[in-house]
């Protein structure tokens, strides 16, 4: 009645989908990298699935012996080194988390954003940009600010 | 074996929702290392069962310890009372 398959493509698309939402949506930077753990779930996944069939045999050589219909090897040694891979890159996002709250104290990030804006137009010596769109308040405020 | 394979993925589709919604990071923790022990369980079931074993030390194990360890340097490990 329900396709196996139908079902494991859409848990992959699904957690790609939520992954790249919490990327998207959260302002929290833990939250964010908790997104790219769920998006590298997703992808090893659908990767996985790419060249898996129904009632596939393990690839495993026993005895000289390849299996009938076995699932293609390749994808399967190409998702173990994406598993490897993705901890250093959690690894890194947060060392680089740890840094950024040792230097602004947040991390939250409009605040992380806001402060790291100020800082590159402090040490260029220019206002900081602004839409010319912004309201009329915010725009005489950073000019007043700014002279 | 679909139903499991059914059980298994909404099993993990809600977990990684609530990962995002918690607002305890140690739940979230909680939540997204369950996603990984269900994708190891899936990789079983799709035969293979190397990229299982690693996804449930590496993935599961290694990657949830870093975590743990982050969020304690960061001041985030702290339950909703306290």
């Amino acid at each position: 009645m329900l396709d196996t398959g139908l079902v494991l493509y859409s848990g992959a698309f699904g957690l790609i989908l939520i992954g790249i939402a919490g990327i998207v949506l959260s302002s929290h930077l833990v939250r964010i990298i908790f997104g790219v753990a769920l998006l590298e779930a997703g992808a090893n996944l659908l990767l996985l699935l790419a060249t898996w069939h129904e009632g596939a045999a393990a690839p495993i050589i026993v005895a000289g012996r390849v299996p009938d219909r076995m699932a293609d090897p390749v994808p399967q040694a190409l998702v173990l080194t994406a598993i490897v891979i993705g901890v250093g890159i959690l690894a890194l996002a947060l060392s680089l988390a740890l840094r950024v709250q040792r230097a602004y104290g947040t991390l939250d990030m409009h605040e992380v954003r806001r402060r790291m804006e100020q800082d590159i137009a402090g040490e260029a010596g220019i206002d900081l940009p602004s839409s010319s769109h912004a309201p009329a308040a915010v725009q005489t405020a950073r000019q007043e600010g700014g002279a | 074996m679909q139903w499991l394979v059914l059980v298994i993925v909404v099993v993990m589709l809600t977990s990684a929702v609530a990962v995002l919604l918690l607002n305890d990071f140690l739940a979230a923790l909680a939540a997204l290392s369950v996603v990984s022990l269900g994708l190891s369980v899936l990789f079983v079931i799709l035969r293979a069962p190397d990229v299982a074993m690693t996804e449930a030390a590496i993935g599961a194990g290694l990657s949830s310890l870093l975590f743990a360890l982050a969020l304690r340097r960061l001041g985030l490990w702290r339950r909703r009372g306290q």
